[in-house]
């Protein structure tokens, strides 16, 4: 067989954005999320972080070792799901569970599709939910040194008073590793938003939409408290700026784009008022994942200096 | 009709074979996917399932060979699952008065046997155009092909899931064992990765053995052994398909191949 030359498709400019410095700045990002996290749970949650870490970019490489593949840990993207599926976990969690998560992001959700650009979901967020669902007590559980409890949203679902509103924004609540401080993930997301790793489309539609949803169903109205608890107090600044954005599992288009974060912010909505757990960013964005096939194909821009005809006889 | 007779013309064994191995109904031809993900929770379950589902496909491949040139062809499903339906009764019945666990366990999936497309892919496919004797060995392979790979899904995700095997709690004895060589005072508990016994377990167990299957088919392959389907294989040309158990099954003119015409014809020639 002749031998095959490989071409990228065009444009075929040049840019310094490569895969690996983006996912390197998207790792940035989350450094004030992580380091707040460990600062506030202790060293479990660094060991965690460290061991999911580890076990994201150890798999990913013997998987490429196995199948004889280019080794493909330099892009980091396996660091990303690691840290991003570590800021995921309770921060008592056993260290095994990180590893399985870890392992189940790089190998199931990630390679056995075809690797990095070729995940119909994000690797972290199944891996998520496949623990959530195989070891719901461990992943809910959120009693730790430093806070027993509910976490600010659970509390608020049982009709319990909320925490202060500067604790839930700083971080200073039960939580998730990464998902308690919005401050820490804000200046993340600032970072990425000045250095044009992500835009506001997704993140802003998200966000708003699930604002409007909140106000017009919750039953509390435009009470602000009661908002800035649902926008502080669970992952949704972590979903929202950092996992809904991923590249590869968000439309393309523009305005596919805007629907599916105004799909994300009803479908969260949706889990944390009428569904039983108070939370449901992890389920709305994998379910938002799902769509975007579908997303992009209504939402194909049409070529520039085609004239819009009537609708077509199809 | 002579490359169907040339099925008939082949050994018991290898058609045995055929359906245990090379066209495993549940990794290779993926029929019968409902009762697959459904009852393979535990692996006493699949092995139960699977061994009611070979009962049901040995007799009723027998009876419907048995009348292939009774039934019109124009009404030959209905007639299949009335065949069919019969036996899961006589099955369905049979477990409730002999086997009540496993006829909890199974439910509504015993009833659902009527309608698993493995029976009535054998039927149309096989005993409705072949002798009494292949189409017995068609079922055997077939039920058994059914029962191995419902066993081995069940066998692990029951392991993984629940961290039993047979409903003998192995893993927490081996890490027990280990324990107790280490002089650990608590022995190490397995806590179930309890995503198996659920819904999306089932679908990654079925793709991860498959892979498998197929990966020790290739190997077999390159090694020289012939793993090729003796039949039913489809390579989707249905315009220059030999397979011709199915491709003019659809077509329902007097005196096509398949048709009651057709079928009076070859009586004659037979007779």
């Amino acid at each position: 067989m002749e031998k095959m030359f490989k071409v990228s498709s065009n444009p075929h400019i040049r840019s310094k954005d490569t895969t690996s410095r983006i996912m390197q700045y998207v790792a940035l990002a989350l450094l004030p999320a992580m380091i707040f996290g460990i600062f506030n749970f202790g060293m479990h949650a660094m060991f965690l972080v460290m061991i999911t870490v580890s076990a994201t970019v150890l798999s990913e490489y013997i998987y490429d070792r196995c199948m004889k593949k280019e080794i493909s840990i330099g892009d980091f993207s396996a660091v990303v799901t690691g840290l991003l599926l570590a800021l995921n976990l309770p921060p008592e969690a056993p260290l095994w569970v990180g590893v399985i998560g870890g392992v189940f992001a790089i190998i199931v959700v990630k390679m056995l599709f075809g690797g990095l650009g070729q995940n119909f979901m994000n690797p972290a967020l199944g891996a998520r939910c496949f623990l959530i669902i195989s070891f719901t007590s461990i992943m809910t559980n959120f009693d730790c040194d430093a806070y027993t409890g509910a976490t600010p949203l659970a509390a608020i679902k049982a009709g319990e008073g909320a925490p202060e509103l500067i604790d839930m924004i700083i971080g200073r609540t039960a939580g998730t590793i990464g998902e308690t401080s919005m401050i820490a993930l804000l200046i993340g997301a600032a970072f990425l938003l000045v250095m044009k790793v992500i835009d506001l489309r997704v993140p802003g539609a998200y966000i708003l939409s699930f604002v409007v949803f909140i106000v017009l169903f919750s039953g509390h109205g435009l009470e602000l408290d009661y908002i800035v608890a649902q926008l502080a107090g669970g992952g949704l600044m972590l979903g929202a700026f950092f996992m809904a954005t991923d590249y590869v599992t968000r439309p393309i288009t523009k305005n596919g784009q805007y629907v599916f974060g105004i799909f994300l912010g009803i479908m969260t909505g949706i889990f944390r008022i009428f569904g039983p757990s108070a939370e449901g960013v992890s389920y709305a964005i994998i379910l938002g994942n799902l769509l975007v096939p579908l997303i992009e194909k209504v939402t194909k821009p049409t070529a520039f200096g085609k004239k819009k005809t009537k609708k077509e006889a199809a | 009709m002579s490359d169907i007779n040339n099925e008939a013309r082949q050994g018991s064994m290898e058609i045995f074979f055929n359906g245990l191995v090379k066209e495993n109904p549940t990794f290779v031809l993926a029929l019968g996917m409902c009762p697959t993900l459904a009852v393979t929770t535990s692996a006493v379950n699949g092995l139960g399932m699977g061994l009611t589902t070979t009962a049901v496909l040995v007799l009723s491949n027998a009876i419907i060979s048995l009348l292939r040139h009774i039934i019109p062809n124009r009404v030959r499903i209905p007639a299949f699952i009335v065949i069919v339906a019969s036996f899961v009764t006589m099955v369905e019945l049979l477990l409730e008065g002999f086997i009540p666990s496993l006829y909890s366990a199974l439910g509504l999936y015993i009833p659902l046997i009527v309608v698993n497309c493995i029976i009535l892919g054998r039927a149309e496919s096989f005993a409705s155009k072949n002798p009494v004797i292949p189409s017995i060995f068609d079922g055997l392979g077939m039920g058994l092909g059914f029962t191995v790979a419902l066993t081995a899904i069940g066998a692990v995700r029951e392991l993984l899931g629940a961290g039993e095997f047979f409903g003998i709690p192995v893993i927490n004895k081996v890490l027990g064992g280990i324990s107790s060589v280490f002089g650990l005072a608590e022995p190490i508990e397995y806590v179930p990765i309890s995503i198996f016994v659920l819904a999306p377990g089932a679908f990654f167990v079925l793709a991860a053995l498959t892979a498998l299957q197929n990966r020790v088919k290739r190997k077999m392959q390159e090694k020289g052994q012939n793993v090729d389907k003796i039949q039913s294989g489809c390579s989707s040309d249905c315009a220059n398909c030999s397979d011709s158990g199915c491709a003019h099954r659809f077509v329902d003119v007097d005196g096509a191949p398949g048709s009651v015409a057709d079928a009076k014809a070859n009586q004659k020639r037979e007779g």
